[in-house]
């Protein structure tokens, strides 16, 4: 039986076995490619999307699970000619090198910013402790969620 | 990632002495004998004005044709283009462009001479010079060995400058008007009389227009691009989502496949049973190799958990099977018939080396890549033609490959080279692409992804070697009167260029980069590498056998400065005779506040010169009740030019985290002929919250312009252990630390 979603407003629904990580069913059944595949078991945080507002790993959450939820993916929260806030910071912090974490690390901001509109840098490295970026960018990522509170207090 | 750097360096060697005497390419004769790729597929409303610069009515595309795996070359190289073409880069478009021998690297032979990067000898600079003429026969399209800018600089500019010319002959000719008396700013030309053309207007005015010269570059104080910070051309796709991986393809008919091949690295495949995969939802067929199996299914997670369903029997490991009889391999191979190369051999070292000598070991375990995107790769086969799609840094060995496994001529086989989630020298390797080649004859007409698991990726890489570091020294006062370097490991050249099939004569220079090239003076100074045997399989590893060397050396002069009861950056700055070398090291004294430490804190430095980049970079850290943690870095390096400043502060922050993540907790260990480490878990990158701010400086006194992918990697290991010791007392001869001490 399909599953229904929500992703990134537009209702969906899923003909995928419900046992498929959410992270496949993005990216292969919708071809939503923006969220990437690290390690699958939750450990880099590379396939991190909101569902109903959290940051999960969508690699260890299975679609059955999230049936009817609304899921946010990095092609939901802006677009090249529409950044959202956040992904202005980091572009205009130049954050990205290979950027393949990027994603992961830009939905994990947004749900930090949302819960903590203004994080210092203690709370920022606690919660992004969880995504990886192999090339080094953890100075810039701080920077960019700094300007990312301000840009978004003042919206 | 030098890696073919020494590929040809020994072999060609001698014969590019012998014909030092025409080494000055010009760019006219440096464009024969290879073909522009682009006219190959040229569109008939569309002009390529040279191998770089293509116009079509959609616009201006720049063709940047080494690897963009984070290090933001696609954004510098367009930028030389585009400086000289006096064109906005929000104007043009960035592609890679084709897999061809007229991209070839002319710079990454250059370090491959038995020069230091600070001689600067007629002889030297002669010999360096000539490695263009190995590099242009061989017509290797490499990314690698922090040469793409080095490369570049000249040859992109010049490119610029003659499309530019190319623009302005035809515009003369429309306009009737001198090409001289015209004007060229953001892809517009303007005559004097006001009137003007966009270069997009020329596409059908270019066609056989000859340059009678050379057009001269522009001096650096009118350059407007270079030398100033620019936005990377791909970071908005990287924001948003949008920038295509490799694995982010999607083909109509396309199937997505993983393999599982033998963790005995380099061993066959006895048996295997996929009887259960087989009957697995979305499973449509499984595809023997050599060493293992590919499942074709119509998800990647389907496939990876067929994957899983299929029991083998595998061959035994063509090497010792524990970590500790590599070891004893290791230690065995510091004798005369295992020695490799004696690059330095100042004064009289055995004679020095009496009395009271301080000796001291040092060891570092493998390490793996662990590129953020797993290994992979696409290949459609159909109609007597081959697509490959591939992160890679050697183009034109896919050519070789995809002919070499299908029997097309390279003229059949296309091959794109994606973005890559990461690369730091692994994706010089071939593995994942001939795979996917592989999975695609066996489904002829259908286009095949292939992805690896993380556990695939991390127990199946050509691994950073396994090294052992010898040193033994004598004082006299305040300075080092004798230094006796000894390094051992298996060659990187040797196991990298087999796989490629080339068989490489001489000594491997990778054993000892990082080690006989430092600038320091002793009276009495040797370097010997020791070449142990071919054992796990071993590649490029950001910046190669400094990566290790690098640990060795500079962990042995902290020793031997606080031995001599010497301010460790006074000791190194008194014994290093470069002055480029002495500046950064004195810039980071300055930086980070050297010689004033806060309470319960510490700091150590360390130098290294590598791909004639010198860096010195100095650690902070602090104790805490759950370990040691890190609370300041500093660094400055020596680039020549720094075309993009701000992209040279990201490399050397991340060639920072990169080795501080190996320094702390990265490990490769084996039992049974197989990788212990399978995933993030056992092998763990620094996270954000064990990375301390890192302030990066940029000097600009060299000689010649370098590039920056690698050099800041080498010092860090050395500086965090000798400030851990700076703390503690402790001294740490063995990576990683975490083995001995805590982290927080």
């Amino acid at each position: 039986m399909p599953i229904p979603l929500i992703v990134n407003g537009q209702n969906q629904s899923l003909d995928l076995p419900p046992d498929m990580p959410l992270l496949w069913a993005l990216r292969e059944g919708l071809n939503l490619t923006g969220t990437k595949f690290g390690c699958g078991i939750a450990s880099c945080g590379a396939c991190t999307v909101q569902v109903n507002g959290q940051a999960v790993r969508s690699c260890q959450t299975l679609l059955g699970d999230v049936a009817g939820a609304s899921v946010t993916t990095i092609e939901g929260l802006g677009a090249p000619d529409a950044l959202h806030a956040i992904q202005a910071a980091w572009a205009d912090a130049q954050v990205a090198q290979c950027g393949y974490c990027q994603s992961g690390q830009i939905m994990q901001a947004a749900s930090l910013l949302a819960e903590n509109p203004a994080p210092t840098d203690a709370q920022i490295d606690e919660a992004m402790a969880g995504n990886l970026c192999r090339c080094g960018t953890y100075s810039r990522i701080r920077a960019a969620i700094h300007d990312a509170a301000q840009r978004l207090q003042k919206v | 990632m030098a890696s073919i750097a020494k590929i040809a360096r020994r072999s060609f060697l001698f014969g590019a002495v012998a014909v030092g005497g025409g080494v000055a390419f010009g760019w006219w004769k440096y464009r024969t004998p290879y073909a522009n790729p682009l006219l190959t597929t040229l569109a008939e409303d569309a002009a390529a004005l040279n191998p770089y610069v293509l116009l079509d009515p959609q616009g201006i595309t720049l063709i940047a044709p080494r690897a963009e795996m984070g290090q933001g070359i696609h954004t510098t190289l367009a930028a030389l283009l585009a400086e000289e073409m006096d064109l906005a880069l929000a104007d043009v478009r960035v592609i890679h462009g084709p897999a061809s021998h007229a991209y070839f690297n002319a710079a990454v032979l250059g370090e491959g001479v038995p020069f230091a990067p600070t001689d600067t000898s007629w002889t030297a600079e002669t010999i360096r010079a000539a490695m263009e003429i190995p590099a242009k026969f061989l017509g290797l399209q490499i990314t690698g060995g922090s040469s793409s800018i080095p490369d570049a600089f000249d040859k992109m500019r010049q490119a610029g400058a003659a499309a530019r010319a190319i623009l302005l002959t035809a515009a003369a000719q429309r306009l009737g008007v001198a090409a001289s008396s015209l004007k060229t700013e953001n892809g517009t030309i303007s005559a004097d009389d006001g009137r003007s053309l966009r270069y997009l207007d020329l596409i059908n005015d270019v066609a056989g227009i000859e340059l009678a010269e050379e057009p001269p570059l522009k001096d650096r104080k009118d350059w407007k691009l270079l030398g100033r910070p620019q936005p990377r051309v791909d970071m908005i796709g990287k924001v948003t989502g949008t920038a295509q991986y490799t694995a982010d393809l999607r083909l109509a008919g396309m199937r997505f496949a993983t393999v599982k091949t033998n963790p005995h690295l380099g061993a066959a495949m006895t048996s295997y049973d996929a009887t259960a995969a087989q009957a697995l939802a979305g499973v449509e067929k499984i595809v023997p190799l050599p060493n293992g199996v590919a499942v074709v299914a119509t998800s990647t997670w389907a496939a990876l958990q067929a994957a899983d369903a299929i029991s083998f029997e595998w061959q035994p490991a063509p090497y010792p099977a524990t970590s500790a009889e590599i070891a004893a391999q290791l230690t065995a191979s510091f004798t005369d018939a295992a020695k490799d190369s004696t690059n330095r051999n100042d004064g009289d070292v055995t004679t020095a080396l009496t009395g009271d000598v301080f000796d001291a070991n040092y060891s570092v375990p493998y390490l793996a890549h662990a590129t953020m995107e797993p290994m992979t790769a696409a290949a459609h086969l159909q109609d007597g033609k081959l697509t490959v799609w591939a992160g890679n840094q050697l183009p034109t060995q896919i050519l070789a490959e995809g002919a070499a496994l299908t029997g097309l001529p390279t003229s059949a086989i296309t091959v794109h080279t994606m973005l890559m989630g990461g690369g730091f020298g692994r994706r010089a390797e071939m593995d994942v692409i001939k795979q996917a080649i592989s999975v695609a004859q066996a489904m002829e007409g259908t286009p095949i992804l292939l992805t690896w698991s993380r556990e695939e990726d991390m127990t199946h890489d050509a691994y950073r070697p396994a090294a052992m570091g010898r040193v033994r020294a004598k004082l006299e006062g305040d300075r080092i009167s004798a230094f006796d370097f000894a390094t051992a490991s298996s060659s990187v050249v040797e196991s990298q260029a087999g796989r490629l099939g080339y068989a490489i004569p001489g000594p491997d220079g990778a054993i000892v980069q990082g080690a006989w090239e430092q600038p320091y003076r002793f009276a009495n100074h040797r370097v010997t590498g020791y070449r142990a045997p071919a054992m796990v399989p071993v590649g490029s590893w950001r910046s190669v056998g400094a990566s290790q060397n690098a640990f060795f050396h500079e962990t042995a002069i902290d020793e031997l400065a606080h031995l001599a009861k010497a301010d460790p950056l006074e000791f190194r700055l008194r014994q290093i005779d470069d002055d480029a070398s002495r500046a950064v090291l004195s810039a980071v004294a300055s930086l980070s506040n050297w010689g004033s430490p806060l309470p319960n804190r510490a700091k150590g430095v360390a130098f290294s010169m590598s791909f004639g980049v010198p860096c010195a970079e100095v650690i902070e850290v602090e104790q805490t009740a759950a370990g040691i943690r890190l609370t300041g870095a500093w660094a400055v390096v020596d680039v020549g030019i720094a075309l993009d400043p701000r992209n040279i502060e990201a490399q050397v922050q991340g060639a920072m985290v990169y080795a501080l993540s190996a320094a702390i907790r990265g490990e490769i260990t084996f039992t049974d002929g197989k990788a212990d480490q399978q995933t993030f878990y056992d092998y763990e990158p620094l996270r954000i919250n064990q990375c301390p701010p890192i302030q990066v400086q940029v000097l600009e006194n060299l000689h010649r312009i370098r590039g920056i992918g690698e050099p800041a990697t080498p010092p860090a290991a050395p500086a965090l252990g000798n400030a851990i010791f700076a703390l503690t007392g402790q001294r740490l001869r063995d990576l990683p630390f975490a083995k001995s001490i805590p982290f927080a």
